[in-house]
């Protein structure tokens, strides 16, 4: 027999197989009954005594039709990159809608009732911050302005745009990954942050350019890097006053507040305090304010179900596949297993053989469909939407492939329990 | 010559339904005694394997009663027939039914495999049997690398490697020519020269009725006959026991 070839030694035990794998040795094809020459050197009977048979057994059915095996790998690493793709949409989604709450220095929002995102239009009276600065162990409390806007084009068209603003004196809610510039100049009437992403499309060169939004005129004095938006519309940070003129908001409104606690207080007592001091808000913890406008924008718009129901497509596409080769591979194999049964063994061993196999489909499919997600998020990254595939993610989707290939299995058994060991005996 | 390690009575078995109704076996009654050889001769549809299927406890007889070893095979579902089978029976097939994806040392540590029997002293007991079968030195061929008369003794070794009271053999010679089926026989009957131990080899070949104790005939689902061959090959012939007493 040849030596295993190193490229799948590797293979499998970056899989996890630390013992050797005897079924390498077999060969594809199958000629029972065809005498070879044999070999002159006798080899004495040294079997890998760290693999159990019943695997040995299951593994060299697995990769005695390589063609088939190949189907089915190809089958799971569609189905995996696929579901690993959705979900990931999904976290990288998840995470980007509560891009702001999430970089706010927020203990509380203050927000209109009925709110159901960030960047959920409605509005508040301004004069509230008296009322909620009043209330006992609030520390400070700073006006959140946003709204859209139009950005004029160098050749005179417009585009829209995105402002947040807050007060930069309070430090609440400022833009983050600065490549460029200065937070600090943000403080001065007319200047704005901006994403580097978006320069080519705002048509801007980038520090320093001087740009016209809703007709008021405006200076880019720092750049971000990162900060991009899920509805393609780009983020602009500016100063309250400027955000208003920017988005034509009356001076007596704001969009929310954001809520900072004396040292010591008690977060859960001021958000029942405020609520009933003040009426027609909501008072919502940061992670409160997140899954909001997380459930808003996923299931709200339906774009959460539309992922879902492409993980879903994928599982189901997998399990078919999984499913129609081991049930054919067990057909094919039908005799061995009814000689199985024939000799005297229990059920329970022929399950655990084909059990082992899709085990094996789905180790082995799954760590090929892993480093393609892997090279999916690596080049998603810096996209409008990456895919954010974390650890709990790549756990979760192991288990699903696993149970996918498990319940693949449950035709390939039904075969096996309706197989007659006499049929050893007719052929 | 022991005590019954297999007892027939009355086995009746009719298989198929509605017209195409077949009745097998018809009220046929036997013994298989330890330390005996027995071989079943009889024309093709005699019900010759129906026999060994119920023999086997692969097949439950629509009347009559089996028993092995002393427990009957009565009321027993599939997962009980498949117990006594591996508790007591080894089959031999005469497609050898090897696993062609297991070198031999691996078809025949299966059979051990499966009574949970491994590690070392598995494969010490392979490599034991496949030594006694003349096969040490082909322990890690596939099938494809193994003739015809190879294969059978791997399938008789792995019948024969759980140390089972019972070695039932269906047409074991019928693939092999006649020197590979002289020394299948040969390995059978030494197997069967153990008092604890019995073999029954269904066939069609009447030159193996030289290594029975007793040959039985069938036709038509029925016993018809039973006779002691005069000219029994000598115990001296045989190869060692390669099951321990």
């Amino acid at each position: 027999m040849q030596d295993v070839p190193e490229i799948q030694r590797r293979i499998l035990a970056f899989c996890g197989f630390g013992f050797r794998l005897p079924f390498l040795r077999g060969n594809a094809s199958e000629a029972p009954h065809v005498q070879v020459e044999h070999r002159t050197s006798p080899r004495p009977f040294t079997r890998e005594p760290d693999m159990p048979l019943v695997l040995t057994l299951a593994s060299r059915n697995l990769f005695q039709d390589r063609l088939r095996f190949a189907a089915t790998l190809t089958g799971i690493v569609f189905s995996v990159v696929l579901v690993m793709v959705q979900l990931g949409l999904y976290a990288g989604f998840g995470r980007m809608v509560t891009t702001m709450i999430d970089h706010a220095s927020a203990d509380l929002w203050v927000v209109a009732k009925g709110t159901t995102s960030f960047e959920d239009l409605s509005l508040l009276d301004a004069n509230l911050e008296k009322r909620l600065t009043a209330i006992r162990d609030v520390a400070s409390v700073d006006p959140v302005v946003i709204g859209f806007s139009n950005w004029r084009l160098p050749g005179g068209a417009m585009t829209p745009v995105f402002v947040v603003a807050s007060d930069f004196r309070q430090n609440d809610l400022l833009p983050w990954n600065i490549v460029a510039g200065k937070v600090d100049d943000l403080k001065q009437r007319g200047t704005i942050a901006a994403d580097k992403t978006y320069f080519q499309r705002l048509g801007v060169s980038g520090l320093g350019a001087s740009v016209e939004i809703r007709g008021y005129p405006a200076k880019i004095v720092a750049v971000t890097e990162g900060i991009r938006s899920f509805t393609t519309t780009p983020y602009i940070f500016a100063d309250l006053a400027s955000a208003r003129a920017y988005t034509g908001l009356p001076p007596a409104s704001v969009s929310h507040f954001i809520v900072r606690l004396k040292p010591g207080a008690d977060r859960d007592r001021l958000k029942q305090d405020i609520q009933s001091a003040i009426s027609g808000v909501e008072v919502l913890t940061p992670q409160e304010f997140a899954n909001r406008s997380r459930s808003f924008w996923l299931f709200g718009t339906g774009a959460g179900a539309a992922l879902f129901a492409g993980a879903l497509l994928g599982v189901i596409v997998g399990t078919i596949i999984v499913a129609q080769t081991l049930y054919s591979s067990t057909k094919d194999h039908l005799y061995e297993f009814a000689t199985l049964r024939a000799i005297g063994c229990a059920k329970s061993y022929i399950y655990r053989v084909i059990l082992y196999q899709a085990v094996l489909n789905a180790v082995i499919g799954y760590t090929i469909a892993a480093a393609v997600g892997l090279i999916v998020v690596a080049l998603t990254a810096t996209s409008a939407l990456p895919i954010v595939i974390s650890k709990n993610l790549i756990g979760g989707i192991f288990l699903l492939t696993l149970v996918m290939c498990v319940v693949s299995a449950l035709a390939a058994i039904g075969r096996t329990i309706r197989m007659d060991p006499v049929m050893v005996l007719s052929r | 010559m022991s005590e019954a390690l297999v007892t027939a009575t009355g086995v009746t078995s009719v298989l198929g339904t509605g017209a195409a109704q077949v009745r097998a076996l018809n009220n046929v009654s036997l013994s298989l005694n330890g330390g005996e050889l027995v071989v079943l001769m009889g024309p093709s549809g005699s019900g010759k394997t129906t026999l060994l299927s119920v023999l086997g406890c692969m097949l439950t007889p629509t009347e009559g009663n089996v028993h092995i070893c002393g427990l009957s095979t009565a009321g027993a579902d599939a997962e009980e027939l498949a117990a006594i089978r591996r508790r007591f029976i080894g089959f031999v097939f005469q497609s050898y039914h090897l696993f062609p994806t297991l070198t031999a040392a691996e078809n025949i540590q299966l059979a051990l495999d499966v009574r949970k029997q491994r590690g070392r002293k598995a494969r010490a007991r392979t490599a034991e049997v496949l030594k006694t079968v003349g096969l040490n030195h082909k322990a890690r061929a596939f099938p494809r690398e193994l003739s015809g008369g190879e294969q059978q003794r791997v399938a008789i070794a792995r019948a024969i490697v759980a140390e089972p009271a019972i070695i039932l053999a269906d047409e074991p010679t019928a693939a092999l020519d006649g020197t590979n089926g002289q020394a299948v026989m040969k390995i059978l009957a030494s197997v069967a020269r153990v008092p604890h131990r019995a073999v029954l080899v269904v066939t069609h070949d009447t030159r193996l009725t030289n290594f029975a104790d007793r040959v039985l005939y069938i036709e038509d689902g029925r016993i018809t006959g039973e006779e002691r061959p005069r000219s029994k090959i000598g115990l001296e012939e045989l190869p060692a026991n390669p099951l321990r007493a």
